[in-house]
Formats: structure tokens, C-alpha cells, sequence
């Protein structure tokens, strides 16, 4: 808040923050003044007119400019001709507000039945009854009363779908145009509009497939009424009878604040069962908007095919087994392996489950045979250098700030990102993007720079190297970025992976480090480095210590352990796979000199298939943990289900194997987990606890709150908006970095390299039907000099590292000159020459 | 007198740029030219030039409200004429052509604007195809386009078409419909001055308006003021629709010429048509509240019905007589307004739909006196509380026969006699 303005809402003065609208500032001194079209994340239109209030200003002599003064000596107010629109006019010094009177009250009652008149009123089956806006204003201000002959009410089309994930009520509309201006204001994506005039103006799609955009479901969040429904949750239950449980997004590396809305049901043998995932209001890291990704992708929790009892090997078959049984073989094997067994873990598991596995394998075990299965992206030893600043909010972010983003595309990869990159770019930041191929983020850039493949590093230094050379400020390219850069008020840089080899990504962090470090954009809010990981916690595997050279809080080890490409090449006594999927991913051939493995899932892999046990994790929705997002930020989730079987939570698996080898009794609770081991165990998370990542603050706007407009529209954060943990920087400690050299990529031939799409078809999203059709499909893109006959449509084989895959090529001017772009398929790291050939 | 706006009507072929140029045409222009932006601005300020298109808003006030300095700006000919029984705009444009483009570029020197846009009702495109000529025979002789007159002053113009939409004569809704939107008006601020089309500071002016503007830079800001009365400077056309022997526009010189003698001067409508008595006329087409024979003694000028309880408006006089069913007048404007509404706010969604369909229930006979009272109702629930000016001026037709004619609609519901309607 920097200027505040003095103003009077029904007798009750008020210091708000200039520039609010007259309904937003009202709230803030608890006046609700309703609304049905008005958004406090939308810009203003005025056109449902509820919000109808007086609004008066204090009364100059025009020639003397002197207040002019009643009779009672206080100065005059000038109440203008008429009603004003409480959510266009925005807060001046002096003004006086009336939401009470007559005129007002009798505005908000005609209102209320001219909308009821084109409105169905059939709450008893609308999804919205209960969490109406519509409703509950009806109820406050309505005269429970129509002049109207029912018979001439609006009747028009129920169910008119969107696409395949929104459904329309177009009954149920009252015209509020909040969807629409969400797409077209918030997420960039105009494909919803209105269509004819009058009592038929209509909402329609202008896309094809139906409303195409990441963000449909935030739509039916905002919406006042029961008009958008999500297919997902449409007629799946009402909502007084969802039990509302805090969570965290298991897909990106953002770390959405959601809350799953759950009931027990009959039809699901008396479990208790996610109805729909709904956003959470955190200012601080999703606001109030969720990606479709994270709003559909929840049925992998409770999906047909989870593995609900430990399985032990024999005669060559998985056979059931009691955990007691599958257990004891496990210690038997790895007590015997010792520092010749190895550990695998994923990155979407909680903090406290890799905590837990690292801290058995080293102490227990007695192996620093620990890494990451699948690990893409290095540099979370240089984020915990330079990450960003604790207190760094991306909507502080705009004019006079530089955001950089080097080889990723936030779009498809973290989605929460890309809109508040954008809206920072859109407030005046300057965002640099560099890549391959040009991106969605492009489109806001103050510059985009593309270099060829395997160049990412030696565009990077000679980004770091013109930033040094102060003095001379180069007009273009490269040099003027840096000027630019350097000129900067508070920088950010985000990296990715998308045609890196892991080595590469590990220099281009180093680089980004030194170029954050050269004038100071480390160690305070809204500086610093972001790395775009691939997963919800692979920034707490770092943390926790899932790395062969570094223990827990990044300490390094006096001797380093072997790393997961080791430990693929030449196997291991004992392995211990966790959340993951190697052999699956094309990682691990097989599981040659592997003596013994141990599988621990929610699914039977592709490697559990090969395993010598089992054993069946929980989903994060039947169990609480925290995660760590890509900004650092600690954030804790809470059990919403009940178990599959006779799963248990990673981190107990864990604790019973490792008493049975002797190590410590397990703890009794995620949340000791992470007091005792992990606040204990990682300098950087010290102090806190479930407690502390519980605490929340008063947001602004309150949308998720008490009030009866906005309710509905996102859940009101009461379960913890986390903590961000301090980067070495912001002690102060931290100097150039070294880089390592890494061996390009760059090939001969055309250059191949994999892009992320959102919806990829993983052990995740493969369980949600409704984003089937949206999901990746296996393609190559080629640039059209490159095409040698290959047309959109075309079957092709791709040879890539010795396998063959069968692609749809597109020639659809995507690709740049001499690269090929492959989508939809497993991770593919660096630059490859891949053989294309038609049929 | 000769007439200032409509000068076709004294000069033959005027709307041929070589005729328009031999009668003084673009000497307005090369004044304009010769003196800066500021003093023209300040001319048409003291000339009191107030808008033609119903509000009266002085248009040189208007012109003074875009910022100064360099930037895009420009100026939008309001030409969506689309008020019942408007028919002006056309007449004006189909006449005297060069007189509007001549107004429009004296417009854009003065406010910094280098582009023009006019802004076409859709159904106008016979009248536009011609229009199109005159725009480019005035590019041709260097009126439009780059360096004009050598006074290194840029400008150019360009006919736009909307799909046919009443609100569109609503400056935002026209902005929005120009700039490829759907068109409904937005809630000002921001004003047009402030950010119009395409967000850049814009000045929207009627035909008429403009149409002022040439005459007013020959002949002086003095010569103009000292036309018509203190609030009402200048001449003003008058459309003469309804129940008149000789219907058509009229120029008149401000404040000098009643309502009665416009009916039945021999200049003018020479009576009422077949005779009949005189019973009602709509002074602002249906926008405005109806009057009765009292008014016929106000004067046509912004100001000359505030003793009736109506406005000239856009001067679009509807006159009806003794045997007109003031419920079925009501009924059709009121149709008129239900489906000219954008549906973009609430009241005049779903007020205009409801004032018609229960005025067609009075008119077909099954009305009852609750009927009425919900128009009272319905009309006072959409007063004071819609987006735009349309919404509230779809209540008048309702409101005014209410007032002079409400015996007319309790007979109807008392009577419950079946009246087909039209």
C-alpha cells in the first residue's frame, strides 16, 4: 500500500490504498456491497449493476475553490444525478459513500428480479446451490417477490458443451462476462465471447476444440452463477456435502495452493472420494488460479490399477505378501549389500519420504548410492546459492524489473508461472526469453533470443560476459539485453532443460548465478534464480539430499556415491527404487547386475513389473507431507482420502524397513518426521515445523472470505501459505561461481530435441479421461526446408539413441531451420541426431 | 435564408468537389490551416457549436479535452443516425458531402488527429457508395492525405460500416463496433478523450456537428454565436416524421421557430396530414418524452421544451394525430428499444423485455390494471440504473404516455377488448 486516500463508507471513516474501486475499498472496512459482474482480479465493466450505491463528493466554490460549508458547518456534499457503480468509480480523497439507503436498497432489489427473470431457479439441481453468489444475494437482497408471469421467463439450452471440459447452462447465465474477460484479460486465451444481443446475448467459443486454454476450469470458480460447470464435477454432488481438505498441486513445480472438495459414497464402496479440485487463494504463489492440469489430474489417486498389498517374488511370479514378510526380505538384502546397494527415488514425493530414504540408505544401509532416478535438470545446489529471495512475489514485479527465461517453455511446464511472467511483463517487466524455438512467453518479451542447438551455453556466458563489460553498452543482441539487465531494478531468471543435457543444465545455473551476481539480483525479494523443475518436489529432493555428493541441506559428502547413470550402467547389489519408473522410461535396460530390487509404487511399472518387492505407497491425497515448489516455499498438504488397502505412506514404509535393520523406531506422524529429521537434519528448514508452514495471513482481495458475492469462487486459505526457506545469498555469502565445462550437444545432421507439453501421458494424467483428448500425441515437427517430402500427417520413424518411434510429423512452421521438435514422447536429454524416414 | 447545412438544396451538384469548391468549399479548410490548432480549438468554443446528435455537448469543450501533443489520435464521424425518425445524417452526407469532410479535417488539425473515421449505420450502404466518391475526389485534389494544402498537415478518412445496431450511436458502443468488438458500450471512464478507439485519445462527432464546422471557420466564431439564441447557437435540422402533409428536413435558425409553425407553416409541413387534429409529437423521436398541443408553442433550440417536460434532442419530430392509439405507440417504440438493447446491463436487458411484453398483453386485449402498474414499476426500476443512455431512454415511450395517456390504457384493460396489433 503506498498512497492511501481518506473516505467515508456509511459513517465509518476510512485510510485505504489509492486506486481501489469504491466495492473493494467498502470491503476493506467490512461494508459488503454486492456484486455479480464486478472481479477484484478483473478489470471493471459495470454492467450487472448490483453495486449501484451514492457516491458523493465534498462541495468546492468553483471560482474560490473554498469547501462550501452547510449549515451545521461541515463541508457539503455534492452527491451528483444519480447512482453510481460502486466497481467502476475508483476511491477519492473525501468521498463519502452511501450503500444503505433507499434508493440503493430498492436498486439492488430490482436488480435481483430482472436477473431472476431470465434465470431458471433450478437450485435444487445446479451444481453452484449452496456456494451461490446468485443465490445467496437473492436471499440479501431480494423481495422474494416477481411482478412476472412465470411463463414468460427465459427458457434457452442446458447443456451446451464448451469443449470437452466445460459445459454451459445457458438458462443459468445472468451475462457477467467474468468468464470471458478472465480469458481474455487474465490468461491470454480470448476464446470465449459473446454472440447476438439483447435478452439472447449468448456466451459461445470461438476455439477449435472448444474452449482451448489451460486455465477453463478457473471459469466455473468465477463464475456467479451454476452457468459453467466443469464435466468433472457437473451433477457429481452438492456442496454442503464436501468436506473441504488443503492441498497442494502434485503436478508442476509451482506448488498450487488447491483444495480438494471430498465426500464418502455408497457407490464407492463407502470410501471417502475427491469430488474436485478447487484453487485456494495464496497471493504469494497462485493467487486464486489453478491450471487444468492440477484441477482434472486427481483420479490417479483413487484409479482402478493402484497396488493395494506388499508383493514378494516367487517361482518367478509377484505374489501377495504381508508387509512383515516383503519387509524382512528387503533388510535381509540391502543389511547384506551394504555400501554396494543404491537408491532411486522420484521427485514427487514429500520431503519427509525423501528425507526418510536418503537418511536410511546413508546411515543405515550405509551407502551414498543416492540420486534421483530420473534427474533432468541440475543446479539445486546453485538455487539454494542464489534461489530467489525469501518474500519474492511475482505480482510484485513490473516496471523497471527484468525477468530472464532460458530454455524453457513456462507454458506448458509451469503454467503459474507463464501467467504471472506475463502479467509482470504486462505491469512493464522486462522478460528476456531465450531458447531454441520461439514460445508462448515470446509474445510479451521485450526480446527473444534464439540460438541454435547445443549454443545454450555460449549464448549464456556471452549474456554473463557483456553484463561485465560495464562500459560498453551495445545497441542490440546480446549486449543490449545486458544493459537492459543490468539496469534493472530486481531481476529474476528462470532456466529449464528443453534441449540440455543434465551437464549443460548444471553450467547454464552457474551462469545465470554469476549473471545475477554481477549487480547484486541475489539474496532479496524478487531477485534471483528459479529453476523450472520438471516435478512438484524436485527442488526438495535437492533439498533433502537425493544427490550421490550431497547430504541433506546440501552438505557435501567426503565421498561421493555413484549416480543414477552409474548405478544403471553397472547395476548394484541391492537397488531401492521409489516413485519411480526407469526401466518405463527408457532409462534402465532391464535390470541386468542388479543382484536385488525393491519397488516401491502407486502403480505396477514397467520396473515393478521386474522387481523382487513391491511394496504399495499412497497417493499425497490419503496421506500429509510437504512439498517443496521451485521458489522455494515449503507447503504442507493434508490427508483427504482414506488408504487404498493396505498402502502406507512412503516415509512409514521407510521407518519400519529401516527398524528392521536396526536403525532408529519410525516416527509416529509425517508431521515428526519433519520436526525431529528434517528441521533437525537440513540447516535451511530449521525451525520450522507443520505449525509454522500452517500459519496464514490476511489476503487481499478477499475473495475466498465470509462475504456472499465472492464466495464459491476460490477457498479461503485457512491450512498454511507456507514458508519460503533463505537462500546463502541473503546471508551475504555467496561469490562468483565456477562453471564446469560441458560437453555440447550440438550434432551434424538436424537437430532433435524434445519440447514439454502439459498434458503429457504419464502414470498421473493417463487416469483422467476428460483430458484424453487433449493429452500430447506422439509427433515430430519439422521446419519445411527441412521437410524432404515429409507432410503434416505424415507417419514417420524417428530413430533416437538406437530405439525407433513411430511420429506424426507436422510441417507447420514451428520448428526453426535445422531443428526437429519432438513432443509427446519420454524425456529425450540434450541435442540428438535422429534419423528421420517416412512410412 | 440560404441554408448553411443543407446547401444542396441552393446550390445544385454541391456535393461535386469542383462545385463545393467554386461556392467557398475548403476555405474553412485553409483558415483552419493558416492559424494554430489552439486557436481553432478556442474558435469553435467561442462560436458555441453544442452537438448535434442529442446531448448538446459544446463541441469545442469536447475538442479541448484530447491531450496535447504528439501521439495517435482520432476523430470518429458519428454517422450510425439510427434514432427513430433521424433522417439527417443521411440527407447531409448524401448532399453535401464535402462539407462533413471538410468539418471533420478542420477537427483533426485542431485536436493533433490524422485519421478520420466515418462511422456508417449499416443499413446507410447505398447512401455510402456515393459518399465514397467525394473521399476520393478530395484525395485526388490533396484535401486528404499527406501534406495537405501544403501545409504539411496529414490526414486520412475512411468509411466503416457497422452490422445495424441502434446502440452503436452510443460513442463507446461505436468505438467498440469500429474496432471489430461487439458493440456495447463501455462504462466511462475512461472517456473517448481519454482512450477511444483503439486506446488512443478520440473525438466522436455527429454529421450534423461537423457539418457546422466549415462555415463557422469562414465566416467567424461572432457570425455563428450571434445565429440562434443564448444556449442554442447556430441552425439545426429538423426531421418532420408522422401525421404532417409534407414530412422531410428542415434547417432553422435556432430558437426562432415554434413546434406549431413547423406543422403548419407554409414552409414547412403545411399542416397536418388529411386534415386531422393535432394530437401528440415526439420531439427527440422515441428517446424523448411525448408532449401535447402546449408544446407546439416551444421553440426548436436545446432549451425550448424544458417548459414541456421534453428536449429537442436530435430534433427527430414525430407527429401524431387525433387517431393515434398512444398504447400502440408506446408498444411499437417500445419494441423498438427491446430490440435495439445490447444486453449488456441488466436493467435494459431485461426492463425493455418485460415494458413489451406486457404493453403487448394491454394491446391484444388481456391487460389488467396491475398491468400498468408494473410498467410504472418496471420503468422506474430501469431509470437511473442502466449502463448507457439507451436504457434510459427506452423508459420514455412508456413514461410519457403514462403521464399524458393513461386513461388510454385503463380503457384498454377495463375494456378487455381484443385490438390486433400491428
Amino acid at each position: 500500500m503506498s498512497e492511501t486516500v481518506n473516505i467515508i463508507v456509511d459513517g465509518i471513516e476510512a485510510e485505504v490504498p489509492k486506486g481501489l474501486t469504491v466495492v473493494d475499498a467498502a470491503k476493506m472496512v467490512d461494508v459488503d456491497i454486492p456484486v455479480f459482474c464486478h472481479h477484484p482480479k478483473l478489470e471493471p465493466v459495470g454492467m450487472c449493476r448490483m453495486c449501484l450505491v451514492d457516491i458523493g463528493m465534498p462541495m468546492f466554490d468553483r471560482e474560490t475553490r473554498e469547501p462550501v460549508m452547510d449549515d451545521d458547518g461541515t463541508q457539503k456534499i455534492n452527491w451528483g444525478r444519480g447512482m453510481q457503480t460502486g466497481c467502476t468509480v475508483r476511491v477519492a480523497d473525501g468521498m463519502n459513500v452511501r450503500t444503505n439507503t433507499e434508493g440503493v436498497l430498492d436498486a439492488r432489489n430490482t436488480v435481483i428480479e430482472f436477473l431472476l427473470t431470465s434465470h431458471p431457479l433450478d437450485c435444487p439441481i445446479c451444481d453452484k446451490g449452496g456456494e451461490c453468489p446468485l443465490q445467496n444475494l437473492t436471499m440479501a437482497h431480494g423481495l422474494g417477490d416477481s411482478h412476472f408471469p412465470f411463463d414468460q421467463k427465459m427458457k434457452n439450452d442446458k447443456h451446451v458443451p464448451l469443449g470437452d471440459l466445460i459445459a454451459l447452462d445457458r438458462e443459468r447465465c445472468i451475462q457477467c462476462a467474468r468468464c470471458v474477460r478472465f480469458q481474455d484479460e487474465v490468461v491470454d486465451d480470448p476464446v470465449l465471447g459473446f454472440h447476438n444481443r439483447g435478452r439472447k446475448l449468448e456466451i459461445i467459443t470461438y476455439s477449435d476444440p472448444g474452449f482451448d486454454s489451460y486455465w477453463s476450469g478457473n471459469t466455473t470458480d468465477i463464475c456467479p452463477v451454476g452457468a459453467l460447470t466443469t464435466n468433472d464435477f457437473r451433477f457429481g454432488a452438492r456442496p454442503w456435502e464436501l468436506r473441504p481438505v488443503a492441498s497442494i498441486s502434485p503436478h508442476g513445480p509451482e506448488g498450487e495452493n488447491i483444495t480438494m472438495s471430498t465426500r464418502q459414497e455408497a457407490k464407492s464402496g463407502g470410501r471417502v472420494v475427491i469430488k474436485r479440485i478447487m484453487p485456494r487463494q495464496n497471493e504469494q504463489v497462485n493467487e486464486i488460479w489453478i491450471s487444468d492440469r492440477t484441477r482434472f489430474g486427481h483420479h490417479f489417486a483413487d484409479a482402478d490399477g493402484r497396488l493395494m498389498t506388499p508383493m514378494v517374488r516367487k517361482n518367478g511370479e509377484l505374489q501377495a505378501a504381508s508387509w512383515d514378510e516383503a519387509l524382512s526380505l528387503v533388510a535381509d538384502k540391502f543389511k547384506a549389500a551394504g555400501s554396494n546397494a543404491a537408491g532411486l527415488s522420484g521427485d514427487r514425493m514429500s520431503n519427509e519420504d525423501l528425507f526418510a530414504f536418503q537418511d536410511m540408505m546413508r546411515n543405515t544401509v550405509g551407502t551414498n548410492n543416492i540420486d534421483l532416478a530420473n534427474g533432468r535438470i541440475a543446479g539445486g545446489d546453485v538455487t539454494a546459492q542464489v534461489g530467489v529471495g525469501t518474500g519474492t512475489n511475482l505480482a510484485d514485479m513490473g516496471a523497471g524489473d527484468a525477468v530472464i527465461v532460458f530454455a524453457s517453455d513456462l507454458h506448458e511446464e509451469a503454467p503459474i508461472w507463464w501467467l504471472r511472467v506475463k502479467q509482470a511483463a504486462q505491469r512493464g517487466a522486462k522478460v528476456f526469453t531465450f531458447n531454441v524455438r520461439e514460445t508462448r512467453l515470446d509474445a510479451v518479451a521485450a526480446e527473444t533470443t534464439l540460438y541454435k542447438p547445443g549454443d545454450a551455453i555460449d549464448t549464456a556466458r556471452a549474456l554473463l560476459n557483456a553484463l561485465n563489460v560495464s562500459d560498453q553498452k551495445a545497441k542490440d543482441g546480446v549486449g543490449a539485453i545486458a544493459s537492459a539487465i543490468a539496469d534493472a531494478e530486481n531481476v529474476v531468471a528462470f532456466y529449464g532443460f528443453e534441449g540440455l543435457t543434465y551437464e549443460e543444465t548444471d553450467s547454464l545455473s552457474r551462469i545465470l548465478a554469476n549473471v545475477l551476481l554481477v549487480n547484486g539480483n541475489v539474496g532479496k525479494a524478487n531477485n534471483g534464480l528459479i529453476a523450472v523443475w520438471p516435478h512438484n518436489n524436485t527442488q526438495g529432493a535437492w533439498d533433502m539430499g537425493i544427490h550421490p555428493a550431497f547430504g541433506p541441506g546440501y552438505k557435501a559428502l567426503d565421498k561421493a556415491g555413484k549416480s543414477a547413470a552409474d548405478i544403471y550402467e553397472s547395476g548394484a547389489d541391492a537397488l531401492y527404487v521409489m516413485g519411480a519408473d526407469p526401466v518405463g522410461d527408457g532409462l534402465m535396460n532391464g535390470r541386468k547386475n542388479v543382484g536385488f530390487m525393491v519397488v516401491q509404487e502407486l502403480f505396477m511399472n514397467a520396473t515393478a513389473e521386474l522387481a523382487d518387492v513391491v511394496l504399495p505407497a499412497q497417493s499425497w491425497a490419503e496421506r500429509d507431507g510437504t512439498f517443496t515448489n521451485g521458489e522455494r516455499r515449503i507447503q504442507l498438504y493434508y490427508p483427504a482420502i482414506a488408504p487404498m488397502g493396505k498402502s502406507k505412506a512412503d516415509w512409514q514404509i521407510i521407518g519400519m524397513l529401516n527398524e528392521k535393520m536396526g536403525g532408529d523406531k519410525p516416527k509416529m506422524a509425517a508431521s515428526l518426521v519433519f520436526k525431529k529429521a528434517i528441521a533437525a537434519g537440513v540447516a535451511q528448514y530449521k525451525g520450522m515445523d507443520y505449525r509454522s508452514l500452517a500459519q496464514v495471513e490476511k489476503q487481499f482481495p478477499d475473495v475466498g472470505g465470509a462475504d456472499l458475492y465472492y464466495g464459491g469462487n476460490s477457498y479461503e486459505n485457512k491450512h498454511g501459505m507456507g514458508q519460503q526457506w533463505a537462500s546463502a545469498a541473503e546471508s551475504g555469502e555467496v561469490t562468483s561461481l565456477d562453471i564446469p565445462d560441458a560437453k555440447s550437444s550440438k550434432v551434424s545432421g538436424i537437430a532433435t530435441i524434445r519440447t514439454a507439453a502439459l498434458y503429457t501421458n504419464g502414470s498421473l494424467l493417463q487416469h483422467s479421461e476428460l483430458l484424453e483428448p487433449r493429452m500430447a500425441t506422439p509427433r515430430i515437427m519439422i521446419n519445411e526446408a527441412d521437410a524432404n517430402g515429409i507432410a503434416t500427417g505424415d507417419e514417420v520413424q524417428v530413430r533416437v539413441n538406437g530405439e525407433t518411434m513411430t511420429l506424426q510429423a507436422y510441417v507447420n512452421g514451428v520448428a526453426p531451420q535445422g531443428v526437429a521438435l519432438l513432443n509427446g514422447v519420454p524425456h529425450v536429454a540434450g541435442v540428438i541426431d535422429a534419423e528421420i524416414t517416412k512410412g | 435564408m440560404a441554408h448553411v447545412i443543407l446547401r444542396h438544396r441552393d446550390v445544385e451538384n454541391i456535393k461535386e468537389l469542383d462545385v463545393y469548391v467554386k461556392n467557398g468549399g475548403y476555405e474553412g479548410l485553409k483558415k483552419a490551416l493558416s492559424m494554430t490548432p489552439e486557436e481553432v480549438v478556442n474558435e469553435i468554443k467561442a462560436a458555441g457549436i453544442r452537438g448535434r446528435g442529442g446531448a448538446g455537448f459544446p463541441a469545442g469543450i469536447k475538442w479541448s479535452f484530447m491531450p496535447k501533443g504528439d501521439g495517435q489520435k482520432y476523430i470518429v464521424i458519428n454517422n450510425d443516425e439510427s434514432e427513430t425518425g433521424t433522417f439527417k445524417d443521411r440527407e447531409i452526407l448524401e448532399g453535401n458531402p464535402h462539407q462533413v469532410i471538410e468539418g471533420a479535417l478542420i477537427a483533426a488539425y485542431a485536436v493533433g488527429a490524422d485519421m478520420v473515421y466515418c462511422y456508417w449505420r449499416g443499413e446507410y450502404m447505398d447512401a455510402a457508395y456515393p459518399a465514397e466518391k467525394a473521399i476520393k475526389d478530395a484525395y485526388k485534389a490533396g484535401y486528404l492525405g499527406k501534406n495537405i494544402l501544403g501545409s504539411g498537415f496529414d490526414c486520412d478518412y475512411h468509411n466503416h460500416f457497422g452490422a445495424g445496431a441502434y446502440i452503436c450511436g452510443e460513442e463507446t458502443a461505436l468505438l467498440n463496433s469500429l474496432m471489430g468488438n461487439l458493440g456495447q458500450p463501455w462504462s466511462k471512464p475512461p472517456f473517448p478523450a481519454q482512450a477511444g478507439a483503439y486506446d488512443k485519445p478520440t473525438v466522436v462527432n455527429n454529421v450534423e456537428t461537423l457539418a457546422n464546422v466549415p462555415p463557422t471557420m469562414v465566416n467567424g466564431a461572432d457570425w455563428y454565436a450571434n445565429l440562434g439564441t443564448d444556449q442554442s447557437n447556430g441552425v439545426k435540422i429538423v426531421c418532420m416524421s408522422g401525421h404532417v402533409a409534407r414530412p422531410g428536413n428542415y434547417e432553422v435558425e435556432m430558437g426562432k421557430v415554434t413546434y406549431r409553425e413547423l406543422i403548419y407553416g407554409d414552409e414547412y409541413c403545411q399542416g397536418m396530414r388529411d386534415g386531422k387534429e393535432f394530437k401528440a409529437l415526439l420531439p427527440s423521436g422515441g428517446s424523448g418524452p411525448v408532449v401535447l398541443p402546449d408544446a407546439l408553442d416551444g421553440n426548436v433550440s436545446f432549451e425550448g421544451l424544458n417548459d414541456y417536460g421534453s428536449m429537442m434532442g436530435s430534433a427527430s419530430v414525430i407527429v401524431m394525430d387525433e387517431d393515434t392509439d398512444m398504447v400502440w405507440a408506446a408498444l411499437k417504440m417500445t419494441h423498438f428499444f427491446k430490440h435495439e438493447s445490447c444486453g449488456k446491463c441488466t436493467p435494459c436487458r431485461e426492463g425493455t423485455f418485460w415494458l413489451e411484453k406486457t404493453l403487448h398483453r394491454i394491446m391484444e386485449g388481456h391487460g389488467t390494471e396491475e398491468d400498468i402498474k408494473t410498467l410504472d414499476r418496471v420503468a422506474h426500476s430501469m431509470q437511473g440504473k442502466c449502463l448507457c443512455a439507451l436504457g434510459e431512454f427506452a423508459v420514455s415511450p412508456v413514461i410519457g404516455t403514462l403521464k399524458h395517456f393513461r386513461s388510454e390504457y385503463v380503457a384498454k384493460v377495463r375494456q378487455a377488448e381484443a385490438v390486433p396489433a400491428d
